[in-house]
């Protein structure tokens, strides 16, 4: 396997299940991380609302993938950055939201929270200092 | 008249342009996507409620669980099942659907 590492940043912007964007975005991201690169997600506007808790998708006849989310920690992806304003524009706060989290290997597996809120300046330099952009 | 609604009010106007056609007295069913203009505090919720003096809005049950969003629907908006959706539209004289 080829040893460079490159920084994706995958931008979800859509709501889950309404349409396939959500998933077909989780099955690239999942696809990244097992060729063991640097894989970061990015949540804004309605992508927000993918990783909300308490989905439950039994009446709708479609399969619950927001568990899945909680297993990207395992696959060594950290950081999962929400954008503040499109939670707030949405009535959300970040208690709302799957808690998930990643194993840090250099503190003794020490559980830490892979959610980080951002703003839009912050949003800016994610996108500058990433190898490759995924919109979804 | 039924309007009904599918679109994020975040991410498509559908919903807006249905508000401002929908005449008073009549219902609006959100679904799909349409059930995130349900939630209470939102940008979005202040206008939805102000039309809920005119209009009777309807969110469908089963889409709103799924979107992990039930415990923070508008206070007023009556959730139904597929079989409360189906009432409606027998129910009224017409269906109009804002894609």
């Amino acid at each position: 396997m080829s040893s460079v590492i490159k920084q994706f940043l995958y931008v979800n912007r859509k709501a889950p299940y309404g349409t396939v964007y959500a998933l077909e975005s989780l099955e690239v991201v999942l696809i990244g991380a097992a060729f063991e690169q640097d894989v970061r997600l990015l949540f804004m506007d309605d992508g927000v609302f993918q990783i909300t808790k308490g989905q439950d998708t039994a009446d709708i006849g479609m399969k619950n993938f927001s568990p899945t989310y909680g297993a990207l920690g395992d696959y060594d992806v950290k950081y999962m950055y929400v954008c503040k304003q499109s939670l707030e524009e949405r009535g959300l706060t970040v208690d709302d939201l799957l808690d998930l989290k990643w194993e840090d290997e250099d503190e003794d597996w020490a559980e830490k929270d892979s959610i980080i809120l951002v703003d839009r300046e912050e949003m800016k330099s994610l996108m500058t200092d990433a190898d490759v952009v995924l919109s979804f | 008249m039924l309007h009904i609604v599918n679109k994020s009010p975040f991410d498509k106007n559908s919903l807006e342009s249905c508000l401002s056609c929908a005449q008073d007295g009549s219902a609006v069913l959100l679904y799909e996507d349409g059930v995130y203009g349900a939630i209470k505090g939102s940008a979005y919720a202040e206008r939805l409620q102000s039309a809920m003096s005119n209009i009777t809005v309807y969110a469908l049950e089963p889409d709103v669980k799924a979107r992990g969003i039930a415990d923070k629907v508008i206070d007023g908006i009556k959730l139904v099942d597929y079989n409360g959706f189906v009432e409606l539209t027998a129910e009224k004289e017409a269906v109009n659907s804002w894609l």
